[in-house]
């Protein structure tokens, strides 16, 4: 005998009328929703927010972001998560993100939309002329007052890093040194 | 954290001083919980009764910047009253060493002070040495020279009625803390220390760490399950980007970054790697050049050979701090041209915002990569300024949020868990990887056909990261793993192990200084082997019980949950606490059972192998009295740059080695109360990632400050007011919030107010609000430069900036 889900629920509702009366369980008198989740392919992430670093599973239907919540086989967090945690869709999922390369000309007061090329190109190139401009060979030293080889990049700093990836920041910290950048800092100094 | 969230749940004392769980890491709660329904005490010091507090045992008000003399006390306590753990002390801490005859500590200041420099020097400190060159030492304690002795000297004057006239705190409040905590100090408890931003924001930060970590070793809590000196970080990530050496003094895998006078490597490794002559002192460090030449073998691959010294010269040398604070005051006089933002927000997270925003406004070009607008990336036209009059260039980059690419990070018990990619990045944004990856090659392109200053260090890196659009994070990841460059035998004690070139690096124990291996960060070699990618694994199995859970995630050094775990068991290797054995040595088949030992040596006791447990120090025993802090051997009170008192221990009023800023006023007519910062659960640092969250900012929209109920009557303030507060370094705006878990402290019989605000709000997203970096002081940490966000001098009116 089919049934629709419809009126498996309707029949849990008068059951759930009985439950009222007996306080035996029973089903739930309120008609629910489909799950957000249901068909939706899921992975797990971890959270972007504190360092405790509880596990989240991120539900996707047609590459959209439909649900995020706690991962209940996580060791850590055991499926709970804090108001920041449980806000993570938000961050996925929010129209105030950056979509677009922007970008601000000198004693303008507006962005103005520019392609990925021509920024990454443009920074480059501000990023090489600042290094030949100020890469130090050498330097005094104040107290023996010797020169020493230093090669050292003076006039930019690197600053970031607690909210990207191991990886990222790996490649972060690798750039910086090849670039002769010594000035590189970030939160924790904070 | 040496220990980690878990392992909170073995804890029979819980201390909380310089952060506030229940409301910044609230899940950790879960865990604490279960340790107080196990029937552990739950202590929380803390200037505000916080949501911490509120389910604490025992609560303790202390003064902000007072946090030396609260735990000194207790480490007088706990000597006084004999509440030690003796063998632990004698055998696993320098306790027993014999100190110079020069040192010496005359009303707050030690030996050998250059008031010009405003520096120690920290050779006068050093332990007395027998003729083969090793520390003396006096295993009965008994020497007056021995550390035992001068620490117990140091501390008597920390006694209870001192601690509490300059704390604050109500003596019976305080001698409860020190008999729960220091009960710990039996070899069959635990006591764990929790500490964030209160203890190391401050002009001695480093020197509360050490007074946090003195007390845990003196009661034995180092290395054992329930135990440990744990820093819960704030960042998602703040673990693993100072593991790669995010920092100016550090490489991946805290190296030092070489100075200009480590003029090649050999001359780097003769003054980074530390030596000893102890045969039962492991000194880890001492693997120093195996690390280092390992890194530049990743990064300058078949380039680097022995003959030119691994490419050495290409790593840039430092002279001096380029610590934060000295970045920000070089680019207030327009001596920086360039800054690149990597999630990070100087116009908010840095002391004195006023004064950074403006140093923002002298860049010549200014990149800022994030998934928002911030205060920094629209600092040029924020409120009171003309975007005509800056003329800074602003590139600002999308970035992918974290479910929008696939990488790890480092939890603050040094997890290293995998995310993945769930969907593509929203619009044009684009990970950091591939920004990254981006900025490379086009400035190595460049450099390749117009040449320019000292090109090699660029066009000779090693970056290969596959072929595809985006660069591929796991090439990446095994990059940091570490892999053999040639074929490889070793021999290992009774085994040989052969290696192919190719070959991931298994441990760090294999890696070399001959150029054989490769290794992007030590301390990650055994993230990524032949059996694939460690940080991805899920197994939930707990053996121990302990929840150190060995097969989920991975983490460092080896896999290893407890560090220092080799102080949980006495010399012979026997738990102390046998009802929680982290460790513990089978003597039948010679190896150690539990979690990943410190090493895989036999227990000290041993003749031939045995190895003292505290492996990263030269001397094998952590260190009660410290041979390289900047500003002392043992944790001195100071009161902090601004504080309403005088030092009533010593006429020393602040840290000795700590420069006194310009901006900075004790004057108690202009600001008579005490400010702090502080952060909330709705709300997450800067504010760019919660300001924008119509869920969060609905919970916390606006900027308010805290006040006690005393303080609103006095200033005739009620809940919803505007009010302005203002510091020597400017002023802001806010709605007061009057509430009892604040009161005034104890202040040599004088009671002074506390004014207490978070440091989320700034001008961009979609709540905003005045800043409360504003108000804060730019004076830093003697030994880190963290600034002392925690405890400054401020003063609160009625009716705010608009009136």
């Amino acid at each position: 005998m089919g049934m629709s889900r419809r009126q498996f629920l309707q029949g849990g509702a008068l059951a759930a009328a009985g439950v009222a009366l007996s306080g035996k369980p029973g089903e739930a008198s309120v008609d629910s929703p489909e799950m957000r989740t249901k068909g939706a392919k899921s992975s797990t992430t971890i959270c972007p927010y504190c360092a405790v670093g509880c596990g989240l599973i991120v539900h996707t239907k047609n590459g959209r972001i439909v649900n995020i919540e706690g991962d209940p086989d996580h060791p850590i967090n055991q499926g709970s998560l804090c108001s920041k945690g449980s806000s993570l869709f938000q961050v996925a999922v929010n129209d105030r993100r950056l979509q677009k390369v922007m970008y601000r000309a000198p004693g303008s007061d507006r962005f103005e939309e520019k392609s990925w090329d021509w920024a990454l190109d443009r920074i480059a190139q501000k990023m090489k002329e600042t290094r030949d401009r100020t890469f130090k060979a050498t330097e005094v030293n104040k107290k023996d007052k010797k020169e020493y080889v230093v090669n050292r990049t003076d006039g930019m700093a690197f600053f970031g890093g607690a909210g990207l990836d191991n990886e990222e920041c790996y490649l972060w910290s690798k750039f910086s040194r090849a670039m002769g950048v010594g000035q590189l800092e970030h939160q924790a100094r904070l | 954290m040496t220990n980690h969230w878990i392992d909170l749940k073995n804890s029979d004392a819980i201390f909380i001083i310089g952060c506030n769980p229940a409301e910044n890491h609230p899940i950790s709660f879960k865990w604490i919980e279960q340790a107080v329904d196990n029937g552990a005490n739950l202590i929380v010091a803390d200037p505000r009764y916080t949501r911490s507090a509120s389910k604490a045992d025992i609560y303790a008000q202390l003064r902000p910047g007072t946090d030396i003399a609260f735990l000194g006390g207790l480490i007088n306590y706990a000597l006084q009253n004999n509440l030690i753990h003796a063998e632990y002390v004698r055998e696993y801490t320098n306790a027993a060493f014999i100190v110079n005859e020069k040192y010496d500590f005359q009303d707050g200041l030690f030996c050998s002070f250059d008031d010009q420099e405003k520096s120690y020097d920290l050779k006068s400190w050093a332990y007395a040495v027998d003729g083969a060159g090793n520390p003396r030492r006096d295993m009965s304690l008994k020497d007056p020279r021995c550390v035992y002795q001068l620490l117990k000297k140091h501390y008597s004057r920390y006694n209870v009625d001192t601690v509490c006239n300059i704390t604050g705190t109500p003596k019976e409040a305080y001698l409860k803390v020190a008999k729960a905590f220091c009960a710990t100090g039996r070899p069959d408890k635990a006591g764990t220390i929790l500490y964030a931003m209160g203890i190391t924001q401050s002009t001695h930060g480093t020197q509360n760490v050490r007074a946090v970590a003195m007390l845990q070793m003196l009661l034995g809590n180092i290395g054992i399950a329930g135990g440990g000196v744990n820093a819960l970080r704030g960042e998602s990530n703040v673990q693993g980007s100072s593991d790669y050496g995010l920092l100016f003094h550090l490489l991946p895998g805290y190296l030092k970054s070489p100075e200009f006078d480590n003029v090649d490597l050999k001359a780097y490794n003769e003054k980074w790697t530390p030596k000893t002559k102890d045969p039962k002192s492991a000194n880890w460090w001492g693997n120093t050049p195996k690390y280092v030449t390992s890194l530049l073998k990743a990064w300058y691959g078949d380039h680097a050979t022995k003959e030119n010294d691994f490419c050495y010269s290409y790593l840039p040398k430092r002279m001096g701090s380029y610590a934060y604070g000295k970045i920000m005051e070089k680019m207030g006089k327009g001596e920086l041209e360039g800054l690149v933002c990597m999630g990070m927000n100087p116009a908010m997270g840095g002391p004195d915002s006023g004064k950074a925003r403006e140093a923002l406004g002298k860049l010549k070009w200014l990149v800022t990569v994030d998934l928002w607008e911030t205060e920094t990336s629209i600092f040029w036209k924020r409120p009171g300024v003309n975007p005509k009059d800056i003329q800074t260039e602003v590139f600002m980059l999308p970035a992918a949020s974290s479910v929008e690419k696939e990488g790890s990070i480092s939890n603050s018990g040094r997890w290293a868990q995998w995310r993945y990619k769930a969907v593509e990045p929203v619009g044009q944004s684009m990970s950091d990887l591939w920004i990254i990856d981006q900025f490379y090659k086009r400035i190595k392109a460049l450099y390749v056909k117009d040449k320019g200053a000292f090109p090699e260090p660029i066009t000779r890196l090693s970056w290969n990261y596959g072929e595809g659009h985006e660069p591929e994070v796991h090439l990446v990841a095994q990059e940091i793993n570490g892999h053999f460059t040639r074929d490889m035998t070793i021999v290992d004690k009774d085994k040989t192990l052969e290696f192919k070139k190719g070959d991931p690096v298994p441990m760090f124990k294999y890696l070399q200084d001959d150029g054989s291996t490769t290794s992007g960060c030590w301390i990650y070699t055994g993230s990524y082997t032949k059996e694939g990618n460690q940080m991805a694994r899920r197994d939930q199995s707990d053996p121990t019980g302990l929840g150190l859970f060995p097969k989920w995630a991975w983490c460092w050094p080896v896999n290893r949950r407890i560090i220092y775990n080799r102080a949980s068991v006495n010399p012979a290797g026997e738990p102390f606490n046998p009802k929680r054995p982290v460790i513990a040595w089978d003597g039948l088949e010679k190896k150690w059972k539990g979690d990943v030992p410190d090493g895989p040596w036999p227990p000290m006791k041993d003749d031939k192998e045995g190895k003292y447990p505290f492996i990263m120090l030269a001397e094998g025993h952590a260190r009660l009295y410290a041979l390289d802090m900047k500003d002392g051997p043992f944790p001195e009170h100071y009161e902090p740059m601004e504080s309403p008192t005088r030092n009533l221990l010593s006429k020393v009023q602040n840290n000795p080695a700590v420069a006194v800023p310009k901006n900075v006023s004790s004057d108690l007519a202009k600001f008579p109360f005490i400010g702090t910062t502080y952060r909330m659960t709705e709300h997450w640092q800067a504010g760019a990632m919660t300001r924008s969250l119509p869920w969060l900012a609905e919970l916390v929209p606006d900027m308010f400050v805290e006040i006690s109920e005393s303080l609103a009557k006095q200033k005739g303030l009620k809940k919803g007011d505007k009010v302005r507060v203002v510091t020597e370094r400017g002023s802001i705006e806010a709605v007061t919030l009057v509430t009892s878990r604040l009161k005034p402290f104890n202040v040599g019989g004088t009671m002074v107010e506390q004014v207490g605000m978070p440091w989320h709000f700034g001008y961009a997203g979609l709540a905003t609000g005045d800043s409360a970096n504003m108000l804060t002081p730019t004076v830093g940490c003697a030994n880190t430069s963290i600034p002392e966000f925690k405890a400054f001098l401020c003063n609160i009116e009625k009716g705010g900036n608009k009136g």
